[in-house]
């Protein structure tokens, strides 16, 4: 039997790391097709290599038995090969019938036929379910549909294989559900998919084999039949995962955070917390749990002084910070771990020594008289990079360079080292593979046995319940209730978070 | 060695080198078309340039204002700001740096010659600041107001030299002996040329501006905000006041270059019909100096090098020095389009590995 996708031996090195090393994958026709591995193991690389974007420096790849040669994306889009990238191309104020036909788009004559795109745009998604208005403008839609809309361009395109870049990393767990049922139907329709995710939970809702990648090689191929999650994540890291559990005793001590009345406004200027009060202590992981939208983010933009309060008073350690800059209010105390990596957690074309001092950078022993003393910077560098383990040539290596894992491995390092007395921590596990995980969500931990504060704010469920001493629920701006975690179960916040507080307090 | 081509350090510095030899050649096409030899025409500018003093001279001297234009947009672009109005901050410092001069002429030399060129930065760092705080504080691109802000400094200069310190020849009086940067010295040394010491103020910026970005924490601050305003924010440095200070640098270099001028090439201001050049000129030695000090000291090198070998072009090889702006012209436009040359040799480097 011929494979859809056959890709044999590839290697590919970057400068001083070899991504991809002897990597054979073979995906069948019909099928899902899960990658699985750490982050940096290599699995966008091998995608991206089947893509067109890279060059493999060794190793062949055969569609449909045929070997062939992929130079750049228009061959893969010829072959069949279409790719969701994690990040979408879209055209925010391009209809979603325009940005499908966009590159190869329907005509009359010399003219654009416009009404003819529409109808096969609306042709293919009644097919396949993907229920997407074909006239509405992308910037009017939401993420979730929007990653429909890539999915219904590269069917446009006519493709049977199709590649999902850890496409569930940005969804609401409402939306993943959807997206898997979509792909079932695209299996069924003859298509074959290979999925990059690090949730095990999706591995086995969707797939039907699993090629587990670890440090560029492959570790085996498996059918998901014959496996369980927890065999699949030990096959991965290369040894026993233990995700922790919040089993230290729960001692509170003195407040560190402490917020009054708090009203801030969003960028329309309509108050997005409203009267919010909230207090957290050292020794304590409190969780916020919300959909998103209800404030969170606001909320902690106004605690680190990127937000102006309208309203209310907020005080770390007992010192009034409402109309501190963020400069001081991190000399206060403060480490945060923003849920944007890239644009708020990391200057990109830094290298990582220089994304570690980003907050000391000015301070002894980095600076002497406004004199960057480099040395030292490398060193510190180095030490984090061994500790925090993460996968690097080396500290003068771009950010940009690195896995996305490892780029937030970055971003906790410097938090944690600077040992604050309040952390916040927003979806600090966002995209981040089960050994990551784990690792972050121990470091977490050891914080609070430290005795610091941490807030966490989290779309995930599971880890809002695993690490938490106290939740707290976010909506429309308010708490609308605490909860225990050990009282407490997803049904019950489900509720809480929709806002049924009374349906909520008896589930 | 297509590896070498698509990895690493040294594409980069591909495109420029391609970008200069492209223009040299489609240069001498366009001399042959017009029946020109230009062989001869590029050999005359080498054996000017490197072989008869009077010309080197000249060389040095025409790259000190290019290449302090050059780091004052280098110095901006590295901190995430266009500056198009080197050419404005370069009058500003021009106009003050002379008018100090003039003004000051009684103090002795230790003194006025400092105080003049300082003027004349800081006066440039202030026509860069307000472009600066504009964008700071209103969300005014920088590329709109420099422009604007080059215009004010071209009218007001005028003004100011017609109504204050006006003399025959549409200029200002020449500037005294003690403010001077001119060197019988050097010009002996090459034949009469205008050669002064602004060389070494050149020199100095260059290494300013390096120690500044890399090696100070300002510098860090600077690059950071340039890069990832955001991330900045984010890590509490102050977003406004680096870009402020940054058009501050900037201008400063700009300035300057004005008074590289005023004080060392011609000892006064003359009133300008419309722009010198000097500053847009920057933004292209910028460009293919790859926005780093040393790699703006090479390409203002070099166009200095063409402008004033140009010269010698048309007396040795009967070539109208037109072409040579042709040939810095097509250099330039190469570098522009700098995306075309890094596209071919993607696609030759994949050929390469393919095979
Ligand atoms: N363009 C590049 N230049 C240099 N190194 C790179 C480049 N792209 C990837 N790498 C390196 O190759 C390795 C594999 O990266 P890749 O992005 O394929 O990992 P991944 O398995 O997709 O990880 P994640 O789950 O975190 O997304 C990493 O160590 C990364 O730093
Ligand atoms: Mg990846």
């Amino acid at each position: 039997m011929s494979y859809a996708i056959e890709m044999r031996n590839i290697r590919k090195e970057f400068p001083g790391i070899v991504a991809n090393d002897d990597v054979t994958l073979q995906v069948k026709e019909g099928e899902i097709h899960a990658l699985f591995g750490e982050n940096g193991a290599g699995k966008s690389t091998l995608m991206n290599v089947l893509f067109g974007l890279y060059q493999p420096d060794a190793g062949e790849i055969y569609v449909k038995g045929q070997k062939v040669n992929i130079s750049d994306p228009n061959d893969a889009n010829r072959l069949g090969i279409g790719m969701v990238h994690q990040h979408f191309m879209l055209i925010d104020n391009f209809t979603v019938a325009e940005n499908i036909i966009l590159g190869s788009e329907p005509t009359r004559g010399m003219a654009l036929d416009m009404d003819k795109a529409v109808k096969i745009v609306r042709d293919l998604s009644d097919r396949y379910g993907l229920d997407v208005d074909p006239l509405k403008k992308v910037e009017d839609i939401t993420i979730g549909m929007q990653q429909r809309v890539e999915i219904l361009k590269i069917l446009y395109r006519g493709s049977n294989i199709l590649i999902f870049d850890e496409p569930t990393a940005v969804l609401t767990p409402i939306e993943i559900k959807e997206l898997i049922e979509i792909m079932k139907r695209l299996v069924k329709e003859g298509k074959s998919i290979i999925l990059i995710t690090h949730k095990l939970k999706e591995i086995f809702e969707a797939c039907d084999r699993c090629t587990v990648i670890r440090l560029g090689k492959v570790i085996g191929t498996v059918d998901i039949s014959d496996t369980n999650p927890s065999k699949l994540a030990d096959m991965m890291v290369g040894r026993k995962v233990n995700i922790p559990v919040n089993d230290s005793p729960y001692a509170p001590k003195e407040k560190v955070l402490e917020i009054k009345d708090l009203t801030v406004l969003d960028s329309r200027k309509v108050p997005a917390v409203r009267k919010l009060d909230l207090e957290v202590h050292g020794g304590e992981i409190l969780g916020i749990a919300g959909v998103d939208g209800n404030g969170q983010t606001e909320l902690i933009e106004a605690i680190a002084g990127l937000r102006k309060v309208h309203e209310g008073q907020i005080l770390l350690n007992g010192e009034d910070i409402t109309r501190l800059k963020t400069r001081k209010i991190i000399e206060a105390g403060l480490g945060y771990i923003p849920e944007d990596r890239h644009k708020h957690g990391l200057v990109l074309d830094f290298t990582v020594g220089e994304n570690m001092v980003l907050q000391t950078y000015y301070k002894k022993p980095f600076a002497h008289a406004g004199v960057l003393q480099n040395k030292v910077i490398s060193k510190k560098a180095k030490q984090l990079i061994k500790e925090f383990d993460v996968r690097t040539p080396g500290e003068k290596t771009l950010a940009r360079s690195l896995s996305g894992g490892n780029q937030q491995k970055v971003v906790i390092a410097r938090e944690v080292d600077r040992s604050p007395k309040l952390l916040i921590a927003a979806q600090p596990t966002r995209g981040l593979d089960i050994g990551a995980i784990e690792f972050i969500h121990n470091k977490l931990l050891e914080e609070k046995k430290k005795g610091k504060a941490v807030l966490l704010v989290s779309f995930e469920l599971d880890e809002i319940l695993h690490l938490s001493d106290r939740i707290a629920v976010i909506y429309e701006g308010r708490i609308i209730d605490i909860v225990n975690p050990k009282e407490t179960n997803e049904n019950q916040l489900g509720l809480l978070m929709a806002g049924r507080k009374e349906a909520g307090r008896q589930a | 060695m297509s590896k070498l081509l698509t990895s690493g350090k040294y594409f980069h510095i591909l495109v420029p080198l391609i970008s200069v030899v492209l223009g040299l050649m489609v240069g001498a096409i366009i001399m042959l078309a017009a029946g020109y030899n230009p062989i001869l025409a590029y050999q005359s500018i080498v054996e000017s340039v490197f072989l008869q003093p009077y010309y080197t001279g000249e060389t040095i001297r025409a790259m000190i204002p290019l290449v302090l234009a050059g780091l004052s947009v280098a110095f901006a672009f590295r901190t995430g700001l266009f500056n198009i109005g080197v050419e404005g901050q370069l009058l500003a410092g021009w106009f003050v740096s002379v008018a100090t001069a003039i003004f000051f002429g009684h103090l002795p030399k230790v003194v006025l010659l400092p105080l003049s060129i300082l003027a004349g930065g800081i006066a440039g760092g202030v026509w860069g600041i307000i472009p600066g705080f504009l964008k700071a504080r209103f969300k005014v691109h920088e590329v709109i107001s420099t422009i604007m802000m080059n215009y004010i400094a071209l009218y007001t200069t005028n003004y100011l030299i017609k109504h204050y310190l006006y003399t025959q020849g549409e200029r200002t009086p020449n500037i005294p002996d003690n403010a001077s940067l001119a060197s019988p010295m050097l010009a002996n040394l090459t034949q009469g040329s205008r050669l002064h010491w602004g060389f070494i103020v050149a020199i100095i910026a260059g290494l300013l501006m390096w120690f500044i970005l890399w090696k100070t924490t300002r510098g860090y601050e600077l690059r950071a905000v340039g890069f990832s305003p955001g991330a900045s924010r984010y890590a509490g440095i102050n977003v406004e006041r680096n870009i402020v200070l940054s058009m501050a640098f900037s201008g400063m270099f700009a300035g300057l270059a004005g008074t590289m001028e005023g004080l060392g090439t011609y000892q006064y201001m003359m009133i300008n019909a419309s722009f010198i050049g000097i500053g847009f000129n920057g933004i292209a030695v910028a460009l293919l100096g790859l926005n780093t000090v040393v790699g703006v000291f090479l390409s203002g090198a070099l166009f200095s090098a063409l402008q004033t070998g140009g010269l010698t072009m048309q007396s040795d090889a009967g070539v109208p020095v037109d072409l040579i702006n042709i040939v810095i012209a097509l250099i330039i436009f190469f570098v522009g389009s700098s995306y075309v040359i890094k596209w071919v040799l993607n696609r030759l480097a994949k050929r390469g590995e393919k095979n």
